[in-house]
Parts: C-alpha cells; structure tokens; sequence
C-alpha cells in the first residue's frame, strides 16, 4: 500500500507546487492523477519515488517512510514511463528493456529471458531486441518504454501522460495493453494525464488535482455522478456529463408516453385510435390504469374477421420495466428479448410510459457522440 | 633530394616518431584531463561557462610565447614540451565535451536518473556514450593542432620535426625547410584520417541511426 500524508512542496519560498495532499492508494490500484497545466500532477508523482523531495510530508510504501530508503535503490524499485519514451538511443530495445536488471546485476540469462517475455506481452516481435530505438515508431518505442518500467518486477508504476505525444489510434491501443497489463500483473499504477477520457477509461480511482490541492479523489462513477465542486464540474465539462446520461437517468426521463385503451373498448374503435395514432401496438388498461396486456396490429386483425372480444386476443404476459429501474437495464431487457419496446409501470403496475427501441438508440448515440446536432435533431 | 634523403633519411624517421610521440603523449594527457574535467563541468553552469572562457582566452597567447614561459617552470626539453601542449588542447576537447554533454537528450537522462541509475552510471553509461561524437571530433581536432604546434616546441629543445624547419633556417636551406614541413602536413592528414575512422567505429550504433 502506498499512503501519503500532507504531502507539500514549495519552490522558492512560497510557491506551492503541491499543497497538503493525502491519500491512501491500495495494491493494484490503478490511479489516475488529473489537472490542468501546473496543478502539480508532475512533481506529485515525482516526490514518490524522490526524484524531487518533498518539503514536508510523508510517503510511505507498505509501512516503510521513502525518506529513510535510499533513493538509488527506491528508484530501481519503482517503474516510471514519460511522455517523451525516454529510451537510450544508443543502447539496443533488450539493452534498454533490462536497464534496471543490469542495474540490479541480473544475470544475462534471466534478462535475456525477461526481454523476450515482456517483448511478447506487448506484440512486437522478438527480432525487434537487437534493433535500436530509432529504429521502431512512436508507438513501438512507448510500449518498449511501458515494459522497460515493469522489467524489474517492480510493484508500483508511476507514468507521467505516457501516451500524451501519441496518436488517437496508438493512445488507445496502448491505454488497452497498459489496462490488461495491470490487470493481469496485479501492479499498483499511477497515472499522470491531462484527459479525462483516458482516466475514466483507465483508473480505478480519479485524483483530480488544482493549484497543487487533492479536490476530489474518488471512483470515475462517483466523480461523475457528483463533483466534488464546481472546479469538478468544468473539469469534467458538461458535455460529458450529458453524454453519461444513460447511466445516471432514470426511465422516468427516458420514456414517452404510451398509447393505451381501457379494456371495455370494442376492436373496431381500437382499430380506428391505432390508425389515427399511427402505431403498430397498443397497450390495454383498466380504468384505474393498470396495465392487462398488449394487441398488436395481426392480432387485431384476426380477432376483428373472427368477431371476438378485445379481452379474448390480448396479449397478457408481457416484459415491464419499473420507473425507478436504471435506464441501463432496460436497455439491457430490450436488446436481450429483441423486443420492439417495453411498457414502463409503478409498483402498483399502472402504466406510466414507454421505451420504444428508437429512443434508445437516440440516448446510445448520444452518448457516443455527445450531443446531437441541432440540424439533425430538428429534422 | 635524393642526396638529401641519403645524408637526412634516418634522421627523418627519427625526427617523425619523435614528432609522433611528443604529440601523441600530449594529446593523450589532454583527453585524459579535458574529458573528465569537461563531464563535471557540463552539469554547472557559471562555472563550466567561466572555465571556458579563460581557456578560451589562454588560447589566444601565441604558442611560441607559452612555450617560452615554460623555460623557467619546467627548463627545456621534451616535458616542458608536452606540458605546454596538453594545455593547449585541453580547450578544443573540453569545450566539446561540455557542449556534448550539455546537448544530450534530457529525457534519457531523466529517463536513466528515475530509473535508478547513479550519477556515476549516467556519466559512464549514458552522457558519455551520448556526447561521444562531439567528443571524438574535438579529440581529432585537438590532434591536428597538437602535431602542428609540437613543430614550434622544438624550439625549446623538445626534438620533432621542428628541428629540420629551424635547422633549414639557420642554414638557409629550403629543402630541409620544405621536407620539415610536408613531414609534419602529412603526419597530421594521416592522424586525422585514422582518427576518422576511429570516430566512425567509436560512436554507438544507434546514434549513428539517428542522423
Ligand atoms: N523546479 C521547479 N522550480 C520552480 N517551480 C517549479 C519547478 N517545477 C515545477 N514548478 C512549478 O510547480 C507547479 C506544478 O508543476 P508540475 O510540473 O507539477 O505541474 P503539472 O501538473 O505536471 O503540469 P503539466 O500538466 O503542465 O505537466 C507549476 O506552477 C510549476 O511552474
Ligand atoms: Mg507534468
């Protein structure tokens, strides 16, 4: 476990760089440091393994105060990757995977070995040891930078916006591989960024960090579900509040209103609301409201050339949804029976409203690609 | 000329390796202070800026003069010599050094440092290694000049080639003067040349990728 306790640097008297930070961050973690420009996400996570030295505070990893460690051997302890890769050109991809084993005096064999599996663990080939670094892409270089910091076995990875020079597609290749990575290692990592995608994407927890103060450090759900502040809120952006909408809205403000009729009606004057109201289903009530059943319209259709009664053909089993159910879950139902739409009811079973598939789609798409355009919406 | 060789030959060869050697153990002592002094004095910045300056100036002091200084230190003969040479081309390498170190890629070096590499092992394995092309041609450019300044350290009686030009003079004789000097130009072509070859094998392989 790594515990920090009123972490603060300050350079030149009075700047404060970090201001009084605490947290607790459990092994196999993954902690996403965020904030804008200068917040102090650098030399935060740079005081960890004393590239910088705190100016009052405590680190301590398990138990033990990094301040008695000696840096050297903290260091080789504790991977670390930056934005700029960082790798020596002059040095082989091997040569620079086992940097911190050759430190550590390995032996060649087991670095030997240790290159050739963490090379596979990335997808690069195995003949890619013997090149040098200006022979691989961007992106190659940063995955050997990403296994380069877990050659040694070390149990906490700091990166500092690893992928930040990255293109879109590689950032999200590598956001996957470096996810499955600490899954599957089990590692604590710490994660410096400027975005807050990648950070939902990534972290198990969100330090978002201003002016060098922790304001809110929390689950991605938990922040975005409720900002700590207003500082939060912008942070975030409304846009992506809005775009997590179907997990926070209820079906209350996703569904329309149904078109229904009270059960004593005879099918031709069924017949005549559908056609008036254009739809292909009606759902039957009581007087009070609640909900019997559904016709639909080759029910309508047979039962009308036969001369039965409404109640004879309707359809009486059927999937409901609960007002209060997450939106999720309905969705979830929809897709999974493939039904056209699902009828929305309160716990006495009156009939509330409707999640018809098309709305669905509306409030998935919205959620992809943010907002829709008012041109598209208005048409 | 062919008189000349026959009467002069031996004393040529002689007069070469005397040359040679002269340069090579001044050049030597210049590398084995100037590298080292110049990979400390890259990480400050006054002062590395300073010491180069006064190299700098000290440069300008005609060689004749700093070799007529030397007398009275150190007598005549070939350690004055070699002493006066090794300071003389301690600033071309030292200059290079701290100018190679100092551009070396900050990133490795912050990358190495955070790794948990110590000074010592980021000097040895990552800033030498990297500046090491700016280095080796301040070396190879150190060792021309020293081959042609040793000429005038004969006048303090260090030996080399020197000797043929002053004794052409003294004499007024152009052929031993002309001799004396191609000996000296092609001493220092072909020191360059080899020296360029051991650049080229010397520099990392993957730094050579990157140019
Ligand atoms: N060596 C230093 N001397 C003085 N001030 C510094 C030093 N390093 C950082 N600072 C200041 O401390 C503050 C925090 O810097 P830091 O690099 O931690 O920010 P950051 O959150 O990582 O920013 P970015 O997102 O731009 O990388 C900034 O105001 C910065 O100017
Ligand atoms: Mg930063």
């Amino acid at each position: 476990m790594l515990s920090i306790k009123n972490l603060t640097k300050i350079y030149g008297g009075k700047n404060k760089a970090v201001d009084d930070i605490s947290l607790d961050i459990e092994q196999g973690e993954f902690i996403a440091f965020i904030g804008t420009s200068g917040s102090g996400k650098t030399t935060a996570l740079r005081m960890i393994n004393r590239m910088i030295e705190p100016t009052s505070g405590s680190i301590e990893i398990d138990g033990k105060d990094v301040m008695q460690m000696n840096p050297v051997e903290l260091r080789r302890s504790i991977g670390y990757v930056i934005q700029q890769i960082g790798l020596l050109p002059h040095l082989t991809i091997k040569e620079n995977i086992v940097l911190v084993p050759k430190l550590l005096k390995w032996s060649e064999e087991r670095k030997d070995k240790k290159a050739r599996e963490l090379i596979n663990l990335v997808d690069l080939p195995e003949s890619y040891l013997d090149r040098y670094p200006n022979e691989l892409s961007g992106g190659q270089q940063q995955r050997i930078g990403v296994i380069r910091a877990l050659a040694a076995e070390q149990d906490i990875i700091l990166m500092d916006e690893p992928f930040g020079a990255l293109d879109p597609i590689t950032r999200d290749t590598l956001q996957d591989l470096v996810k499955v990575l600490q899954k599957k290692l089990g590692k604590t990592f710490i994660f410096v960024t400027h975005d807050m995608d990648e950070a939902i994407k990534l972290a198990d927890r969100i330090a978002i960090l201003s002016n060098g103060q922790l304001i809110q450090f929390d689950t991605p759900d938990e922040i975005l579900r409720n900002p700590a502040n207003q500082f939060v809120r912008d942070f975030i952006g409304e846009n992506r509040l809005i775009q997590d909408r179907p997990n926070m809205r209820t079906v209350e403000d996703a569904m329309i209103k149904p078109i229904s009729v009270t059960a004593d009606k005879s099918l031709s004057e069924v017949i005549s609301i559908m056609r008036e109201r254009r739809v292909d289903t009606i759902f039957v009530t009581r007087n009070d409201g609640t909900l019997l059943g559904y016709l639909d319209i080759e029910d309508i259709n047979e039962g009308y050339r036969k001369g039965k009664d409404l109640v004879d053909i309707m359809h009486r089993d059927l999937f409901k949804i609960q007002i209060h159910d997450k939106l999720q879950d309905s969705v979830r139902t929809i897709l999974k029976r493939n039904l056209r739409n699902i009828p929305v009811v309160d716990e006495n079973n009156i009939l509330l409203g409707l999640i018809t598939r098309s709305n669905l789609v509306d409030i998935v798409y919205d959620s992809i690609w943010g907002e829709t355009p008012a041109g598209v919406d208005e048409a | 000329m062919s008189e000349f060789f026959s009467n002069y030959g031996f004393e040529l060869l002689q007069k070469t390796w005397e040359h040679f050697y002269i340069s090579a153990i001044a050049l030597l002592i210049g590398v084995v202070i100037a590298v080292p002094l110049g990979m400390l004095l890259a990480r400050t910045n006054k002062l590395g800026n300073w010491i180069l300056t006064v190299a700098g100036v000290l440069q300008t002091i005609p060689t004749l003069a700093v070799l007529a200084l030397m007398i009275p230190l150190f007598g005549i003969g070939k350690i004055p010599a070699i002493i006066a040479l090794s300071m003389y081309i301690l600033l071309p390498i030292l200059n290079n050094t701290i100018i190679g170190v100092r551009n070396t890629d900050p990133n490795a070096k912050e990358a190495a440092l955070s790794m948990g590499m110590t000074r010592l092992q980021l000097m040895s394995q990552v800033e030498l290694p990297l500046a090491s092309p700016l280095i080796l041609s301040g070396i190879r450019l150190a060792s021309v000049y020293v081959i042609s300044w040793a000429t005038i350290a004969s006048y303090i009686g260090a030996g080399g080639l020197g000797d043929f030009i002053f004794n052409g003079l003294n004499l007024y004789d152009p052929v031993m003067i002309i001799v004396g000097t191609v000996a000296v130009t092609v001493l220092a072509l072909l020191t360059d040349k080899i020296l360029g070859l051991v650049e080229r094998y010397a520099v990392p392989k993957g730094i050579n990728i990157s140019r």
